[in-house]
């Protein structure tokens, strides 16, 4: 008990005595944890959603929709296994216009009585009357437009087959409707996921869902081949679903017949499919925070290793001073251990309550199910990965550094010499024929490969992050969908800041530690006749010239990364972007490194070297 | 030739003037010089003897510009160095000043020749010349077949004898050693002795701060400090002449 007690107050009073260094190291897991608690919170945010949305509103298990063509989809009512059915109802595409926004609506026409299957539920207002339009929650929202409002709507062209785009051709004068409500639905996901009922609109446009009754719908239609039908049912085993729409579906390889005589054929859609597509939104965000937290954790790993080092470069005498008191090899492995499972605790915390807090911000596009808005939940297995993650980060990062100081022998701690440096023969012969700057850089770099390797790799990590945050939004820009671009670019943007600034910092790091290690060397040089400038110029370049590997390095990371993260859709970003990526990663980290270079190779000459002796 | 035994008095390596230097404010200022006024002329050994902390160290460092002084004059070779720019004061360490430590100062991952060749490499040598030059000096301390071993792998002595090579990579105006022998033991100071001896045989200007009087004994002319300022000079003929050169010499 004393034992503990001891390696308690020893680790307690170190980050006491180093409050700055401290809570960098928690600023860096934190980073990682909170974006990996936010990832794992995002899992499972909307599954239930649905869930609860398809319970309150009788949700259809197969939504049968088709084109001019009634009677091909009300024959499915029939088919074994269907319990239950509502419609055929009519769906005419319309572009739909409110406060300012002209968007493309699937409007479905609807009895004012409730309906047995897919009975959409309204959560403000009412139900659809003659006259009035009922939105779809999230469609509404984006709109910005709610109970009482007008909105004005026009018949489109409608897709002559499913999957086909509509035309943006209107037809006829429009009508204005009163909103009379905003309402949920499991027949479909919610906007910005395109509005398909049973694919009746193409995939990628910005296609929202409106009901009006049945009169109003078809008052909006000009021809009567603009029309589509759409059937809810029910199966008597929800979960065959899938086979149920598999069996009457056309084979997937038939192309659709536009303009081909004959109506086109009936689509099934199952209500997993459904569920699947209101993930999408939430879906693609959780894959670039999931992505971004493991870069995160991996730079974590590299900053604590940085500032472990620098430390232990800092802190070998007092590892001699605890030896030669009487504390064991392990003792003092155990101290450094502690400080860092402390810290790495704290930031778990941290991570957690940040994710936590800040999961409303992505939710809430989920708008269009029934609660979304508080469907954040932190549970055993999040808190239990994201500690592991941030406990992992401070091990993995500290475990070597601990071991080597407590092996160190206490006689040369106590001297403070037992980190000798290392010799790198071939690069020390390079160097003797470079310029001065670049020889002491050399030098400096080949002292201590491992950093390096740790500096490379951050901004390798880094770069790797930042390739495919371009190529995200080389994706977007080619998609049509403003709202879940804009959620995306939200998330990318803040990922692609916390990952910079984390660089940023670990640059810092290894600036920092690189000087203090060196300073020996620097003061030395400058004694034989190096100039402040030629020694700070070589303390920065140590850094810029891994750097600039790291950045050469990362773009294909980050190419990789993105095949890996989505082999589906993989958009390169421009090649002005790719390339401008290395001199611009060059120049900020020669920008970050030169002030601490600057203040070490400004340190009076006499006091290092006196410093060595004491 | 040493500059006592020249008729005409040539221009001093080294002048100081009224040179001052304090640490610390208020009731903790010390002072570390004190009113020092000096002369070192081209060719002369010159020994700075006195008890631990009386300011030798600190007068070595602000002759060699590594410390600028709080008051006072300091001259290098006809230029007074104590207003120059930092980046100025490493030009002049390069061309005029070699240092020598008490604790080697070599850097651990190079290899003897590569300590050597170190100060012709910043002074802009190519690598050639920088190497042949360390090879010479490296002849010259009597460690040519020690050139590529690391100072891990030398006695104190072996490496003393490459600092000292190395403070003449670029033939400096003057040698500034900072207790040369202080790390070592008799053998091996025996050893640095004969090679201080033999570059002031050579007309190689010296100024070592020692507390060993048989160093002392090396020089042409011995001042003793206390508390920063000088308080005796004694001018030395190799052992014959002068309190201290009767007492020790190299043969001891």
């Amino acid at each position: 008990m004393g034992r503990v007690v001891l390696v308690a107050r020893l680790a307690a009073r170190d980050l006491r005595r180093r409050p700055g260094e401290a809570a960098l190291l928690l600023l860096a897991i934190a980073a990682a944890t909170s974006t990996l608690t936010l990832g794992l919170v995002l899992r499972g945010v909307v599954s239930k959603p649905y869930q609860s949305t398809r319970e309150a509103t009788a949700g259809p298990d197969v939504v049968v929709g088709g084109i001019a063509d009634r009677a091909g989809v009300k024959a499915l009512t029939g088919a074994p296994g269907v319990v239950a059915h509502s419609g055929p109802y009519p769906v005419v595409a319309a572009a739909l216009a409110a406060n300012g926004h002209t968007v493309v609506a699937q409007t479905e026409g609807r009895d004012s009585a409730p309906a047995a299957v897919d009975q959409p539920k309204p959560i403000k207002g009412a139900w659809v009357q003659s006259g009035g339009v009922v939105l779809e929650a999230a469609f509404a929202e984006a709109l910005g437009v709610s109970p009482g409002d007008r909105v004005t709507m026009k018949a489109l062209d409608a897709p002559r087959a499913p999957g086909a785009k509509p035309s943006a051709r209107t037809r006829g004068p429009g009508r204005s409707f009163r909103v009379a409500g905003v309402a949920v639905t499991a027949a479909a996901p919610p906007y910005p996921e395109p509005a398909c009922l049973a694919n009746l609109c193409q995939g990628d446009a910005d296609t929202g869902l409106a009901w009006l009754t049945r009169a109003d719908a078809m008052s909006l239609a000009a021809d009567k081949q603009d029309v589509g039908y759409v059937q809810n049912l029910k199966l008597a085993d929800p979960s065959a679903a899938p086979s149920f729409a598999a069996r009457y579906n056309p084979p997937p390889d038939a192309s659709p017949r536009a303009g081909a005589s004959g109506p086109p054929p009936t689509i099934l859609q199952p209500w997993q499919d459904i569920r699947e597509a209101s993930a999408n939104l939430v879906k693609n965000q959780r894959r670039a925070l999931m992505t971004g937290a493991w870069l995160l954790a991996l730079l974590a790993v590299a900053s604590v290793a940085v500032l472990v080092g620098g430390r232990m470069a800092d802190q070998i005498r007092r590892v001699g001073l605890i030896k030669a008191v009487g504390g064991t090899p392990a003792l003092v492995a155990a101290v450094l251990l502690a400080e860092y499972v402390v810290v790495a605790l704290l930031a778990a915390a941290t991570g957690l309550a940040i994710g936590w807090l800040t999961a409303p911000l992505i939710t809430e596009a989920s708008a269009g199910l029934l609660g979304s808005a508080g469907a954040r939940t932190v549970t055993f297995s999040t808190v239990g990965i994201v500690t592991g993650v941030a406990l992992a980060v401070a091990v993995a990062a500290t475990s070597v550094p601990a071991i080597r100081a407590a092996r160190t022998s206490t006689v040369l701690a106590l001297a403070d010499a037992a980190r000798q440096p290392r010799r790198t023969g071939w690069l020390i012969a390079i160097s003797a024929r470079l310029p001065v700057p670049l020889l002491l850089a050399s030098r400096v770099a080949a002292r201590r490969p491992r950093r390096i390797g740790l500096a490379v790799a951050s901004i390798a990590i880094t770069v790797s992050g930042i390739v495919a945050a371009l190529s995200a939004h080389a994706d977007i820009a080619d998609g049509s969908n403003s709202v879940r671009a804009d959620r995306l670019n939200q998330v990318l943007l803040a990922l692609t800041i916390t990952l910079v600034a984390l660089a940023a910092v670990n640059a810092i790091f290894v600036t920092w530690a690189t000087a203090l290690d060196a300073r020996h060397a620097s003061a030395l040089s400058r004694a034989l006749g190096a100039t402040p400038q030629q020694v700070s110029a070589g303390l920065s370049a140590a850094q810029v010239l891994p750097a600039l590997a790291g950045a050469a390095l990362g773009i294909p990371g980050g190419l990789a990364l993105i095949a890996a993260v989505d082999p589906d859709s993989t958009t390169m970003p421009p090649l002005w972007q790719l390339l401008a990526v290395v001199p611009a990663t060059v120049l900020v980290v020669a920008a970050l490194t030169a002030i601490p270079a600057r203040v070490s190779a400004r340190r009076p000459v006499a006091e290092a070297l006196r410093s060595e002796l004491a | 030739m040493n500059a006592n035994e020249s008729p005409l008095r040539a221009e001093p390596v080294l002048r100081t003037r009224g040179l001052a230097m304090d640490y610390g404010q208020g009731a903790g200022r010390v002072h570390a010089l004190d009113g020092i006024e000096l002369e070192v002329t081209p060719g002369e050994a010159l020994a700075v003897m006195g008890p631990s902390g009386c300011g030798k160290s600190t007068l070595l460092h602000v002759l060699g510009g590594l410390e600028r002084p709080s008051a006072g004059e300091v001259w290098v070779a006809g230029r007074r160095i104590d207003g120059l720019s930092e980046k100025a004061l490493a030009r002049l360490r390069r061309r005029a000043v070699g240092f020598v430590f008490q604790a080697f100062h070599l850097m651990d991952e190079l290899t003897a020749v590569e300590n050597v060749e170190l100060p012709a490499l910043l002074a802009g040598r190519s690598s050639g010349a920088a190497r042949r030059r360390a090879a010479e000096l490296l002849e010259r301390v009597g460690l040519a077949e020690r050139a590529s071993h690391l100072p891990s792998a030398l006695s104190g002595g072996q490496r003393q004898r490459v600092a000292i090579a190395r403070a003449l990579s670029n033939e400096p105006l003057v040698v500034l050693a900072d207790e040369p022998t202080g790390n070592l033991d008799s053998v091996a100071t025996l050893d640095v002795l004969r090679l201080l001896d033999s570059l002031r045989s050579a007309g190689q200007t010296l100024l070592i701060v020692t507390h060993d009087e048989r160093v002392a004994a090396t020089a042409d002319r011995l001042i003793t400090m206390r508390d920063g300022a000088l308080v005796d000079e004694t001018r030395l003929t190799r052992g014959t002449s002068g309190s201290l050169g009767d007492l020790v010499g190299l043969e001891r």
